[in-house]
């Protein structure tokens, strides 16, 4: 009878602590990044605070649609990562809400300039530099000379040997083609677009395409931001890295807080948890080659050297409203991608 | 009937009405203030507590039906009744879960009549589920009283609870997407919108004629009806050669045809690439053999065909094996007896049997084409197809949901008119050979003359299939594919380590989560999608109702669509109240069942429209109902057709991607979209290794489902299997 009473005793125990599992804080983090790295943060979030992390890793446009998707009844409380321009546009739309962290004193003018120009409703948390990758086996066995400058893809001997993306799916293109605009202005930005397409063997829809089909030896040149470059050659592909000679734009990667988050208290605990420099030092073991935006936060030996890149003042605002958007994107389309190759 | 009254109520008064947040079956509702906590009650306790008040009215409905106990069948009060209940509830269920989700009433409207509501529901839960169903079946009932389909309420009930199923997975999610093409940057409606979307050179421009490039539309018109053409050609060889040959390994060819269609997206596009592409080994090879400097030709149309020929070809071979197979040797027989030689049999007797199954298969072939998205993602070069166009109006840069509505349109008007010329050309014709008269033929060998190209055919394919799955067996145990070629288990080992504790097996490789959960996702959905679609076919080929075509329509709608619209049709009706499942296994369940379902519903069809409705009728007459006619004569007969069905669903649920890459969530994350994310991040080697372990794991699937289903067995035709043992 004893042994009945115990089983039942331990039985309701047991229950107890189920339920009061289930009602343990919780967070449900949408990851923009890539899938080490956002597993990385949410394990490391669960063991700085014991709240619970859901995780899902998707794409920034995947996420942005999902998000606008889910806008009458959100499910997601954060979004970590990816390239700043949806978060941007998530902003406009008011698909996220408005915070600012007490930690912002720590961070790069970069990444609050990020969030002023959206009204405070995301946060610049790491950022990239645009460039180019070439493949050095396929380089060498075309005879071609290595390129430096933005204006040396325009050489016809590198005819059919140069991928980017297309800028109508692809945030990084996109970025390349805003940062010509900026570097050379509109007009001799879009005759370097045009001169550009004379070359280009394949618009690729995703923005790391180009250089993953580098890394593999189906394409010479690829235009992409350098950390994705610098990522092929870490893996062993037989890559190098240049940051063209004229300047060049960057994205910034960017976090926003989901409008109407189930779980807003958690949300901002993560929101400032990932803004601390033992956060934004994670990116050092999962081969993420970004610049954080902490000060203090360390960058890793094989990341392209910021100091020694000419960096535009790239003007997110302009470019990154949705008219903006729009207007070049379809200039683009009827202007250069309708050109004869 | 009383079965039904039952459901009802035990659905209002024990089970929670609203969806339960942590999982109902995690049963922790049971010890947390139910019957009475708000979040977990049944209907009939809100009411008494006088909360939800709008849920009062489903009583009446459910008392109604009490009365109709009394009367006899013949009443017509007694089917006036059932109709009236049955629609009054099911009417008002789902008025007040639209009128009134999480922010009060829905409508303006109705907040202008009734005032702000203070109140808010959330999506509706087993109870209501229950409810539904209970008011559904009572009113199917009520018309077969009436009379309809002879008063059959099995068939009518099948009817009815076919339509509101795909109604509500199907049309209402669809529709909903549809919607966005008319919609301005204001959020106004227009047509000058869809117009300006739907005129646009990138979809229709032929500048190929002229050396240019051609619109999406075009491309993606051209290429389906060549990977149709060809996937059914290469289907019927494999058929030839499995039932009208003496071939002695004809399991290993059957397996080898099946390969492809269980191998996750990208995988055979990235051995293509290893093979063809312009480091490939095989163009090295010709370029140093030749001196002729590599190319890129396979970026573009070439590759996307050869990737959906080698993906394709197996869907028609299943679709096409059940129609050769079913094709009765008597009319062969009664064809050679007439001295007719093997060739004129063939082609005028054979053939135009096996029409049905052609059709069928060019269909699937379309429809795959033009909704699969892997393939030219990866191989597609310059060369755009609608339904990465589709992907990308989402995801992309553009974020234009109204131009990723038009461009499905499009699409579906394709497919749609493909549907139509199958059913044209096909015609009132019978292809009925298989009756309830003695069948006890053998099929005829193949002529010589279509033999030895068959085999060639079959041969050539069968051998550049082998290459490439060699290819991704080999990568997968490499270091690092196509740049550091060591041999490694290293990937495997990532992937899918175990550790055995005193506590039992601990699974501590990266990629069982995604495992399991695909496991069960596919196991829970496969079964479900084969009944669905069987059933459908039945209605569809041995019932005749008003509608019928309407409804064929609809249950080929699902498939039609490229995923990705699926998936954002799905959180856009589901994420909100009355049903609200997004973030669930159950909305990847149900995407698979609705989206895998036609493939039930074409195989169904094509086989038993072979099946004489003699053989039902002799049935019926002997005083089996039609519920009975279904399960012991149609069913045995239909195992081709079943097992079809069970092993693509199941292959389907662990290898699709466009639709689940928006349905997965932390919780039930999809093997796929694993994938794609080790691929995106370089992980090739664990990429690659997890997809080889998921083909084998889909292998040992598909050969027990076999086992389970058994084979039909028409006729005495051991010809073949006595040399498959010897």
């Amino acid at each position: 009878m004893k042994r009945l009473s115990t089983i039942a005793f331990t039985s309701v125990v047991a229950l107890t602590a189920a339920v009061s599992a289930a009602q343990a804080d919780k967070l449900t983090l949408y990851c923009s990044a890539q899938e080490d790295w956002c597993q990385l943060m949410a394990r490391s979030f669960e063991d700085a605070t014991g709240i619970d992390v859901n995780m899902t890793r998707k794409s920034s446009g995947e996420t942005f649609a999902q998000i606008k998707a889910e806008s009458a009844n959100p499910k997601g409380d954060v979004w970590w990562g990816g390239t700043g321009d949806p978060h941007l546009q998530a902003a406009e739309e008011g698909l996220t809400a408005a915070y600012v962290s007490p930690m912002r004193d720590q961070l790069h003018d970069w990444a609050i300039s990020q969030a002023t120009s959206a009204g405070d409703k995301t946060i610049g948390i790491y950022s990239g530099a645009l460039g180019y990758g070439y493949n050095t086996e396929l380089l060498a066995a075309n005879n071609l000379p290595e390129p430096a400058c933005w204006k040396d893809l325009l050489k016809p001997e590198y005819k059919g040997h140069v991928q980017m993306a297309n800028p109508n799916s692809s945030g990084t293109a996109y970025t390349t083609l805003a940062s010509m605009v900026q570097i050379f202005g509109e007009d001799e930005g879009f005759e370097f677009m045009k001169g550009l397409h004379a070359n280009i063997n394949q618009y690729t829809k995703s923005g790391s395409a180009p250089i993953k089909a580098a890394g593999r030896g189906e394409n010479t040149i690829g235009i992409v931001f350098m950390h994705d470059a610098v990522k092929q050659a870490v893996s062993g592909f037989p890559v190098n890295v240049v940051a063209p000679c004229e300047g060049t734009g960057y994205e910034i990667g960017s976090m926003s807080i989901i409008d109407g988050a189930r779980n807003m208290d958690e949300a901002k605990q993560f929101y400032d948890w990932a803004l601390s420099t033992d956060a934004q030092n994670l990116a050092l073991e999962v081969n993420a080659f970004q610049v954080p935006s902490n000060k203090g936060a360390e960058t890793s030996p094989s990341a392209p050297d910021m100091s020694t890149i000419k960096l535009i003042d790239y003007d997110f605002k302009t470019y990154g409203s949705s008219d903006e958007r729009k207007r070049l994107l379809q200039k683009w389309d009827e202007d250069v991608s309708t050109l004869p190759q | 009937m009383i079965f039904w009254i039952i459901a009802g109520w035990a659905g209002l008064l024990i089970l929670p009405w609203y969806g339960v947040e942590d999982g109902f079956f995690a049963l922790e509702w049971l010890f947390d203030g139910y019957p009475l906590d708000e979040d977990y009650a049944p209907a009939a306790f809100l009411i008494g507590q006088g909360e939800k008040l709008w849920l009062t009215p489903l009583l009446l409905p459910l008392l109604t039906p009490f009365l109709a106990l009394r009367l006899k069948k013949s009443d017509p009060n007694y089917a006036r009744l059932l109709i009236l209940s049955g629609a009054f509830g099911f009417g008002w269920l789902i008025a007040q879960g639209f009128g009134i989700g999480i922010r009060g009433f829905t409508f303006e409207w109705l907040t202008a009549l009734f005032g702000d509501l203070e109140d808010r529901q959330f999506g509706m839960g087993y109870g209501a589920l229950l409810v539904a169903s209970a008011f559904l079946f009572l009113f199917t009932q009520g018309i077969a009283a009436r009379g309809a389909i002879n008063g059959d309420v099995f068939v009518v009930s099948a009817i009815g609870g076919v339509i509101v199923i795909v109604t509500t997975f199907v049309f209402f999610p669809i529709a909903k997407m549809l919607l966005a093409a008319f919609i301005t940057e204001e959020g106004g409606y227009s047509a000058t919108v869809f117009a300006a979307k739907f005129f646009d050179d990138r979809l229709w421009g032929i500048g190929c004629l002229s050396g240019g490039r051609c619109g999406a539309a075009w491309n993606s018109l051209i290429l389906a009806i060549l990977v149709g053409l060809i996937t059914t050609v290469l289907g019927l060889v494999f058929a030839l050669v499995v039932t009208r040959s003496g071939f002695r390994y004809k399991r290993a060819l059957r397996a080898l045809t099946v390969l492809p269609i269980i191998t996750p997206p990208f995988v055979i596009g990235l051995s293509l690439i290893l093979l063809f592409g312009l480091s490939g080994s095989v163009t090295q090879f010709f370029a140093d053999l030749f001196g002729i400097q590599p190319t890129r030709w396979l970026y573009g149309m070439p590759g996307v065909l050869i990737a959906q020929t080698l993906a394709f070809t197996p869907i028609a071979f299943l679709v096409l094996i059940g129609v050769v197979e079913g094709v009765s040797p008597s009319m062969e027989e009664a064809a050679q007896t007439l001295r007719a030689n093997r060739w004129q049999t063939f082609r005028t007797v054979s053939l135009p049997l096996m029409r049905p199954g052609l059709a069928n298969a060019f269909l699937l072939g379309f429809i795959e084409s033009m909704a699969d998205f892997g393939n030219p993602l990866v191989l597609g070069g310059n060369f755009d197809v609608l339904s990465t166009e589709i992907f990308f109006a989402i995801v992309g840069a553009q974020y234009d949901q109204g131009r990723a509505a038009v461009l499905a349109m499009v699409l579906l008007f394709f497919t749609l008119s493909a549907f139509y010329a199958q059913r044209i050309w096909l015609g009132k014709k019978s292809y009925t050979t298989v009756s309830g008269k003695g069948d006890a033929g053998v099929h005829p060998l193949m002529p010589k003359g279509l033999a030895v190209p068959v085999f060639v055919a079959a041969g050539l394919w069968g051998l550049f299939t082998v290459v490439v799955y060699s290819m991704i067996l080999y990568g997968s145990v490499v270091e690092l594919w196509g740049v550091n070629n060591t041999l490694t288990f290293k990937h495997y080992i990532t992937a899918f380590s175990v550790r055995f504790e005193d506590s039992g097996i601990r699974w501590t490789g990266a990629a069982w989560d995604s495992f399991w959960t695909t496991i069960y996702i596919a196991a829970a959905a496969a079964p479900l999608t084969a009944i669905v679609g069987l059933v459908t076919a039945y209605l569809l080929t041995r019932q005749s109702f008003a509608g019928k075509n309407a409804f064929e329509f609809g249950t080929m709608l699902s498939f039609a669509i490229p995923g990705t619209v699926i998936g954002v049709s799905y959180i856009l009706a589901f994420n909100v109240p009355p049903i609200e499942i997004t973030g669930t296994g159950i909305i990847l369940i149900v995407s698979f069942i609705f989206r895998n379902m036609p493939v039930g519903v074409r195989a169904g069809i094509a086989s038993m429209s072979q099946l004489d409705k003699s053989l039902d009728e002799s049935s019926l007459t002997l005083g089996a109902n039609s519920w009975q006619t279904f399960r012991k004569i149609i069913l045995p007969l239909l195992r081709p057709a079943i097992l079809a069905a069970l092993v693509y669903s199941f292959v389907r649920a662990m290898t699709a991607i466009s639709a689940v890459i928006f349905l997965v969530s932390a919780e039930y994350d999809m093997a796929t979209s694993y994938i794609i994310g080790r691929v995106e991040n370089n992980d090739y080697g664990l990429a690659i290794a997890y997809s080889t372990t998921l083909i084998f794991v889909m292998l040992a699937a598909v050969g027990m489902l076999q086992l389970l289903v058994g084979r039909t067995k028409i006729g005495r035709r051991t010809q073949f299997t006595a040399g498959e043992k010897a």
